[in-house]
């Protein structure tokens, strides 16, 4: 595929330098009750994330549902208007753009969303799916647009004959293809893949992966991945951060993380995950968490996980824990960051 | 229980769907057997038919016994089958907002059954509900009885959902994906409890999911299903040590190993599962298989014993034999 604009600005960045930088992001949901509709309260979906993501990297981002990875993800491509903090995309913080400004942002960061049924509109072929961010942002029209999303579909590994076919001819594994070119036709430098495999059968996961981890090498992509499943995880990302109700909680190279957990939740995830392999299943120790997840519009006061903490002592309960640096560190991408007050 | 040549098809608009073709296993008592597939292999549709629970039509039963107790729970008329639903089978659906009725309070629910199926006056269906409820982990359980679906977690509904299949003693239990809508931690909580539950009650399971983990971590035994066919039925060591067929060889290999860096691409299975709605001739995983041979397009395999003379069971259903590299008989 021509990408040889995106190919010339990837060979002009170094990589590894900082692409996207996250202090103190906040998104809350106002909650509004009675007749008169006043705001009692808000649901803070995402509660002060520090982090940043480095230019060709994946960043995994795992966590239970309802702890704020999606509203992480959609708040960093400015979806929402959020309630505080700083988002700066390669040096300009974009935190507060409005209009025109955001508009032309949007063009280099795009979403592959979950459920690939939802997020094509049934009424359109897929030719006018893919095409439609080119005539939104006025890249191209006509002959040209026309090749262009062909060669969109054959850099996803799809026939380029199917533009004229509608989303419901093709199986989901196909239709998460066609999202993803759909979120490729802008030549994007920063993508956020919320959950893209989560709606996928165990044969077909491995194929988006792969394609993703393949346009990633070719493309010099940016990827914030979002999932649940952390086995995946482990496999694509190069660090992760571990989210719990809407803070991250510790974030790692992925090869540290997974070695060595030192957050108590990030502990009791790993340990909770099933392994396909009985004889590890019949031997290892698990631990597990009582009860579930309180609710983020009345997070407990000190540390967030302290009611299922099954280490939690009395001062998790008065103080809430500071974002820290773990031990010693070689280079900053080797950082391992917690939010405990017990580790370490 | 002991099911023998099962088939089920659907009649649609557009011709018959062949969702299970012929699927035969035994039950012993106390054994947790899992059923794993893709979505559309026929695991949730096998066991609905069981217990007749498919809408009929456009569902229909071709062929096939289902024996339990003596009884074929196939030829039983509706209001009899309904004395087996619930009583000696419990069913535990996958997504536990659905499957209880969130008008009627949790405490109606469990008591729904007892009254009808074991007789109980109010007084002592109440006294057992209280007793079902504390067994599954719910605390403060009598409180509890009054509240209804929406004042619970999606977890502790799920415990709910279960202390209800559990309600009558049944014989057999059949889950139904039980932790799928689920979050991890979670669904850890209710392996665990099903683990506790099997120890203190011994009933026989049949545990269908499509992840191949929780299946490693509770079952006894494990049927792979592909297209509406078995593929592979043997002890959950066998499966996951050496599987037999290449559906299930590729399916394990296509998961980033446990304890693995990553970096290294994944092994993917190409092409799409079948359409059912052909009639199923040919082996159905042969458009996908890196062993295929003719015969498999000309010929389906019958799920067969390979364990030749030795006292456990490992049936696949394949032509070609992975152990020795060459084609069976």
């Amino acid at each position: 595929m021509s990408n040889g604009a995106t190919q010339s600005h990837a060979d002009s960045q170094a990589w590894g330098e900082t692409l996207v930088e996250v202090s103190d992001l906040q998104m809350h949901f106002p909650i509004y009750k009675g007749i008169l509709r006043r705001k009692v309260g808000a649901v803070k979906a995402v509660d002060g994330l520090d982090f940043d993501i480095k230019r060709g990297e994946t960043l995994g981002l795992v966590g239970e549902s309802g702890c704020g990875k999606s509203t992480c993800g959609r708040a960093l491509l400015r979806l929402y208007d959020i309630t505080g903090g700083k988002i700066t995309f390669e040096g300009q913080n974009i935190a507060d753009l409005q209009g025109e400004d955001l508009r032309n942002m949007r063009p280099r960061m795009q979403m592959i969303f979950q459920d690939p049924q939802a997020c094509l509109n049934p009424r359109m072929t897929v030719g006018s799916i893919i095409a439609e961010p080119l005539d939104e942002h006025e890249i191209a029209s006509g002959a040209e647009k026309n090749k262009r999303v062909r060669e969109l579909l054959t850099a996803v590994g799809m026939n380029p004959e199917f533009t004229n076919r509608y989303p419901h001819e093709f199986s989901g594994g196909q239709r998460q293809r066609i999202g993803i070119a759909r979120a490729l036709a802008l030549e994007p430098e920063f993508i956020v893949c919320d959950e893209p495999i989560a709606a996928l059968d165990v044969s077909i996961q491995a194929q988006v992966v792969n394609l993703l981890q393949d346009l990633q090498a070719e493309m010099g992509l940016t990827y914030l991945f979002i999932s649940h499943d952390l086995g995946m995880i482990r496999h694509i990302a190069d660090r992760v951060a571990v989210m719990y109700l809407g803070k991250i909680v510790e974030l790692a190279p992925v090869g540290e993380l997974f070695k060595n957990p030192q957050h108590p939740y990030t502990k009791a995830l790993f340990s909770a995950v099933p392994v396909p392999d009985p004889e590890i299943e019949a031997k290892r120790e698990r631990v597990i968490l009582k009860g579930d997840v309180p609710s983020p519009a009345n997070p407990p006061s000190g540390c967030r996980f302290c009611t299922r903490c099954p280490v939690a002592v009395k001062k998790c309960f008065d103080s809430e824990p500071q974002w820290r640096e773990l031990g010693s560190n070689e280079g900053d991408r080797e950082k391992h960051q917690i939010a405990c007050h017990l580790a370490g | 229980m002991a099911v023998k040549d099962l088939k089920t098809v659907f009649h649609t608009q557009d011709g018959v769907i062949h969702a299970v073709n012929g699927i035969s296993f035994d039950l012993s008592e106390g054994e947790l057997l899992a059923v794993v597939g893709e979505s559309g292999s026929g695991k949730s549709v096998t066991m609905m038919s069981l217990l007749q629970l498919l809408p009929m039509p456009p569902a229909e039963i071709i062929a096939g016994s289902v024996k339990f107790d003596g009884v074929n729970l196939l030829e039983l008329s509706p209001s009899e089958i309904r004395h087996f639903r619930g009583a000696k089978i419990g069913f535990i659906f996958q997504d536990p907002m659905t499957s209880l009725n969130p008008v009627f309070t949790v405490g109606f629910q469990i008591m729904e059954p007892l009254r009808e199926h074991m007789g109980m006056s109010k007084s002592q269906a109440r006294l057992r509900a209280i007793e079902l409820l504390e067994l599954v982990g719910i605390p403060s359980a009598a409180d509890r009885l009054n509240d209804y679906p929406h004042q619970f977690s999606g977890g502790m509904r799920q415990r709910v959902v279960i202390a209800i299949a559990l309600s009558c003693d049944p014989k057999v239990l059949i889950a139904d994906e039980p932790t799928t809508a689920l979050d991890v931690t979670v669904q850890a909580q209710i392996l665990e409890l099903v683990r506790d539950l099997r120890k203190k009650l011994g009933m026989a399971i049949i545990w269908i999911t499509h992840d191949l983990g929780v299946a490693a971590g509770i079952a006894d035994r494990v049927m792979v299903m592909y297209g509406g066919f078995a593929v592979e039925y043997a002890n959950v060591g066998e499966v996951f040590k050496s599987p037999r067929h290449p559906y299930t060889a590729a399916l394990l290999e296509t998961l980033p190993l446990h304890g693995s860096e990553g970096g290294e691409r994944l092994l993917s299975i190409d092409g799409q599962p079948p359409d059912l709605i052909f009639k199923p001739v040919s082996c159905p995983f042969a458009p996908r298989c890196s062993f295929k041979v003719d015969r498999c397009l000309e010929e389906n395999p019958l799920l067969k014993d390979t364990e030749d003379g030795s006292v456990d069971i490992h049936e696949v259903a394949c032509w070609y034999d992975l152990r020795k590299g060459e084609l069976r008989e």
